[in-house]
C-alpha cells in the first residue's frame, strides 16, 4: 500500500498495516480519512457507507475509487443504481475528477443500473446471478480490485420478494469477499434504523454513518465510524467538507500533541508585554488568546503583533470577521501602526469574511488553505469568537482545537482574540487550547474607563502577576504601571493624579532630605568646633603635665635633703643608729642617683 | 391487415407477433424450470405467434450489461411494445400471463 501522496496530511503509518495478524486496509487517498481509521477501508471486505440523502455518501465512494486508481493503481468498478452515468460524471468533474478519461484509459467502469423501468412481476423461483455476471465481467475488464455499489437498496423498490432478494444479497457480499476486492457499499438512511432495509445487517466488517446538520442555518457535514471490525478506530464525530478537492475528514486529533516544540522567543511587539511574558515574549508556534470586553484594544494588540512579525521580515497572516481590511488598516493607523506598508511589501495579507458565510468546517478548511498558501510566521485571528454564531461553544472548540494543531504543526505562532462581555466564563472551553492567556479589560471610576491588561496564564514561563494599564497612543500600544491603592486600582486620570502626587511627595521629600544634609553638615561642623575645643582644652592640660614632669625630679631630691633635715632637726627623739641608718639609706639614695644625671 | 391464424404471415411484419427472449445463467434447474415452463405456455397460449432466443449470461456476460438484467432468469417480452420484463422460473402460470399481459386462451 503507497503512502498518501495526494495530500499534505503526515503518511499512513506502515506500521498499522503490518500488526501480525492485523487487518490488511486499503487506503483510501481521503484526506483526514485514512488517519482516522488507521490506514482506509478493510481490504477485500466491504464497508457500509450510510446517511441520509445529501449526505455525500455518492461522492465519499467515488472519491475512494478515483483515488484508488490515481493514487493507488487499484483500478475500480461503480455500479450506480441511482444516477446515470453522465449524471455521475457531470457531478464530480467539478472536483476535478475526470470519469471519462479515467473509463478510457480502461481503469474504470461506471455501470449503471436502471430499475425504474422495470415491470417485475416475480414469478417463481430466481437469484441475482445477472447481476452477478454483470458485476464479474466489469471487474474483469479493467481488473479491479476496487467496486463501489450505489444504492443497492434500490432494488427493495424492484423486488417484492425481499426473502429472495436479502438472502441474495448476503450472496453477494459473501462473493465480493471471495473476490478479492475492496468494496463500499452506500445505503440510505431508514427510521430508526441505519439504513432502510436493514443492510447492514449482511456488511458486517465496517460501517461508516455520514450525516448533515443544519444548526442555526449552516450546514455541517460529520462523519463517524460505527464499526470497523478487527481494527482500531476513532469513536467521534468528525466533521468533514466536501470541497473543491473532494472529500477532507478534519479529524479533532489527526494531529494529535505530536508537534514539536520550539523554545525560540518571538516578540509580542509590544515590549513591555514581552517583558510580562518571562523577559522574552510568545513561544514560536505557542497560541496566544486575547481576550475582553468590547473595546479593549484586542485588535490593537493583534495589529501590533503583525506588525511586529513583518518588521522582523515574517510573513503575516490576519483573519479578520468582523472588520474589512481598509478599516482595520485605518484604525491601526491611528494609533501609529502603519500596516498598509507590509500589505504592499507582501508581507502581510488579510482575510476578511463574515463568520456566517461558511459552515464551521468551510471556514476550518478555507483558513488552512490560505495558511498553507501563504506560509506564515503569525497568524491572527480576529476574533474567534464571533463563531458562536454559527456554533455552538462546543462546535467552536472543536474547530478551534484543529486549527490551533494545524497551526502547531506548521509552527506558526497564533494570536485568537476573543470578545465577550464575560471573558472568564466564556472563554474557559478556549483557555485550555491557547499557551497564553492575556486579558485586556476596562475598569471603570471616577467618571472614565481605562483599559488594563493582564497575563491570566501562560504555560512554560514565569510571566508576572501584574496588571497593567493598556495605552493606546499615537505610537501604538503602552503599558504603564498601575496603582494599587487603599481605594483599588488606579488607572487613566487617577493614576496619572496618583503620579502627580508621587512625584509632589518626591520633590516634598527631596527638600526633606536637603534639610536634613545641611543640618548634619551643621552638626559636623559644630561637632568638629567641640572636637577642636576638647583637643585645645587636653593640650593645655597636656603642657602643663609636661611642665610638671620635667620639674620633677628636682622636686624628688627637695624631699629627700627636706626629710634629711628634718630628720636631723628630730634627733632629739630618735636613737643615733636609726639616725644613722637614715643617713646611709640616703647616702646610698643619692649616690645611686648621681651617676644617672 | 392478414389474419392472424395465417401459419404463411411472415413472422417480422406481424403486429401479433411475440418475440420472447429468456435470459439464464448456465444450465442450473432454475434455468431449465423456466424454459420448460415458457415453452408450455407458449404452446398453449401462443401457438403459432412466438418466438424465444435463450440468452445464457455465463456465456454471454456483457448482454446482461447491455439488457440491464440482474435477476435470472428473466423474460423479456420485446414484442409487442412495450417492453416488459418478469423474473423468476415461470411456475406461477398466472403470474407469467398477468406480467406479460397475455390474455388465457
Amino acid at each position: 500500500m503507497a503512502a498518501n501522496p495526494g495530500t499534505d496530511l503526515p503518511p499512513v503509518s506502515d506500521d498499522v498495516q503490518s500488526i501480525p495478524g492485523g487487518l490488511a486496509k486499503a487506503a483510501t487517498g481521503i484526506s483526514g480519512f485514512d488517519e482516522v481509521t488507521n490506514g482506509g477501508l478493510p481490504r477485500d471486505r466491504s464497508t457500509l457507507v450510510c446517511g441520509p440523502a445529501g449526505c455525500g455518501k455518492t461522492l465519499f465512494a467515488m472519491e475512494f475509487l478515483v483515488r484508488g486508481i490515481t493514487q493507488f493503481d487499484e483500478p475500480g468498478v461503480f455500479v450506480a443504481f441511482e444516477e446515470s452515468a453522465e449524471d455521475l460524471i457531470a457531478n464530480v468533474a467539478s472536483l476535478g475528477f475526470d470519469l471519462e478519461q479515467l473509463e478510457a484509459e480502461g481503469n474504470l467502469v461506471i455501470d449503471h443500473v436502471d430499475v425504474a423501468g422495470w415491470e417485475v412481476e416475480d414469478t417463481g423461483d430466481w437469484d441475482l446471478d445477472g447481476l452477478f455476471l454483470r458485476l464479474a465481467a466489469a471487474i474483469d475488464q479493467v481488473g479491479a480490485r476496487r467496486v463501489v455499489i450505489d444504492t443497492i437498496e434500490t432494488l427493495f423498490g424492484a423486488f417484492s420478494n425481499t426473502t429472495v432478494l436479502r438472502s441474495e444479497l448476503r450472496r453477494l457480499f459473501g462473493w465480493l469477499k471471495a473476490r478479492g476486492v475492496t468494496s463500499v457499499i452506500t445505503g440510505e438512511r431508514g427510521e430508526g434504523t441505519l439504513t432502510r432495509h436493514g443492510i447492514e445487517e449482511y456488511v458486517s466488517d465496517c460501517v461508516i454513518v455520514l450525516d448533515h446538520r443544519v444548526t442555526e442555518q449552516t450546514s455541517t457535514r460529520r462523519l463517524r465510524i460505527l464499526k470497523y471490525r478487527g481494527s482500531l478506530h476513532g469513536t467521534n464525530e468528525y466533521p468533514f467538507l466536501i470541497s473543491e478537492t473532494g472529500v477532507s475528514v478534519l479529524p479533532i486529533t489527526s494531529m494529535g500533541l505530536r508537534h514539536g516544540v520550539s523554545t525560540e522567543r518571538i516578540s509580542t511587539g509590544v515590549a513591555r508585554l514581552d517583558a510580562m511574558l518571562g523577559g522574552g515574549g510568545l513561544y514560536k508556534g505557542s497560541t496566544v488568546l486575547v481576550s475582553g470586553t468590547p473595546g479593549t484594544g484586542k485588535s490593537t494588540l493583534a495589529a501590533q503583533f503583525c506588525d511586529a512579525a513583518c518588521r522582523r521580515g515574517e510573513r503575516a497572516l490576519y483573519f479578520a470577521f468582523e472588520e474589512s481590511e481598509a478599516e482595520t488598516i485605518r484604525n491601526m493607523a491611528s494609533v501609529g501602526i502603519d500596516l498598509r506598508q507590509w500589505v504592499d511589501a507582501d508581507l502581510l495579507r488579510f482575510q476578511c469574511s463574515r463568520p456566517s458565510l461558511l459552515g464551521l468546517e468551510a471556514h476550518l478548511f478555507a483558513m488552512q488553505k490560505f495558511v498553507a498558501e501563504l506560509d506564515p510566521a503569525v497568524v491572527v485571528m480576529d476574533p474567534v469568537s464571533d463563531f458562536l454564531r454559527i456554533g455552538n461553544g462546543e462546535d467552536v472548540s472543536a474547530m478551534l482545537t484543529r486549527q490551533v494543531d494545524f497551526l502547531k504543526a506548521r509552527q506558526v505562532t497564533a494570536l485568537f482574540t476573543s470578545l465577550s462581555s464575560e471573558p472568564e466564563a466564556a472563554d474557559q472551553q478556549l483557555a485550555s487550547l491557547v499557551d497564553t492567556w492575556i486579558f485586556v479589560k476596562t475598569l471603570e471610576g471616577n467618571g472614565e474607563h481605562n483599559r488594563v491588561l493582564y497575563v491570566l496564564e501562560s504555560r512554560g514561563m514565569a510571566h508576572s502577576n501584574q496588571i497593567r494599564e493598556f495605552l493606546l497612543t499615537g505610537q501604538g500600544i503602552e503599558l504603564a504601571d498601575v496603582y494599587v491603592g487603599p481605594e483599588g486600582v488606579l488607572t487613566g486620570s487617577a493614576r496619572q493624579a496618583q503620579e502627580a502626587k508621587e512625584r509632589s511627595d518626591g520633590m516634598a521629600r527631596l527638600e526633606d532630605l536637603e534639610q536634613r544634609r545641611v543640618n548634619l553638615e551643621r552638626r559636623r561642623e559644630s561637632v568638629e568646633a567641640q572636637t577642636a575645643a576638647l583637643w585645645r582644652e587636653f593640650h593645655d592640660e597636656a603642657e602643663v603635665v609636661e611642665q610638671l614632669l620635667s620639674t620633677g625630679s628636682t622636686g624628688t631630691e627637695d624631699r629627700a635633703g627636706q626629710r634629711a633635715e628634718q630628720g636631723r632637726l628630730r634627733r632629739a627623739d630618735i636613737d643615733d643608729r636609726d639616725a644613722g641608718a637614715d643617713q646611709v639609706d640616703l647616702s646610698e639614695e643619692r649616690d645611686a642617683e648621681v651617676p644617672s644625671r | 391487415m392478414s389474419d392472424p391464424f395465417d401459419p404463411d404471415r411472415p413472422i417480422a411484419d406481424d403486429p401479433e407477433m411475440w418475440h420472447l427472449r429468456l435470459y439464464v445463467a448456465g444450465q442450473s434447474p432454475k434455468s431449465l424450470n423456466a424454459f420448460a415452463n415458457l415453452k408450455r405456455m407458449c404452446e398453449e397460449h401462443l401457438s403459432g405467434r412466438y418466438e424465444i432466443e435463450i440468452i445464457d449470461l455465463v456465456e454471454h456476460p456483457s448482454l446482461a450489461r447491455s439488457d440491464d438484467i440482474l435477476a435470472v432468469p428473466t423474460l423479456v417480452r420485446r414484442l409487442p411494445a412495450p417492453l416488459r420484463k418478469i423474473i423468476g422460473d415461470l411456475s406461477n402460470t398466472e403470474r407469467v400471463l398477468v406480467g406479460l399481459r397475455i390474455n388465457p386462451v
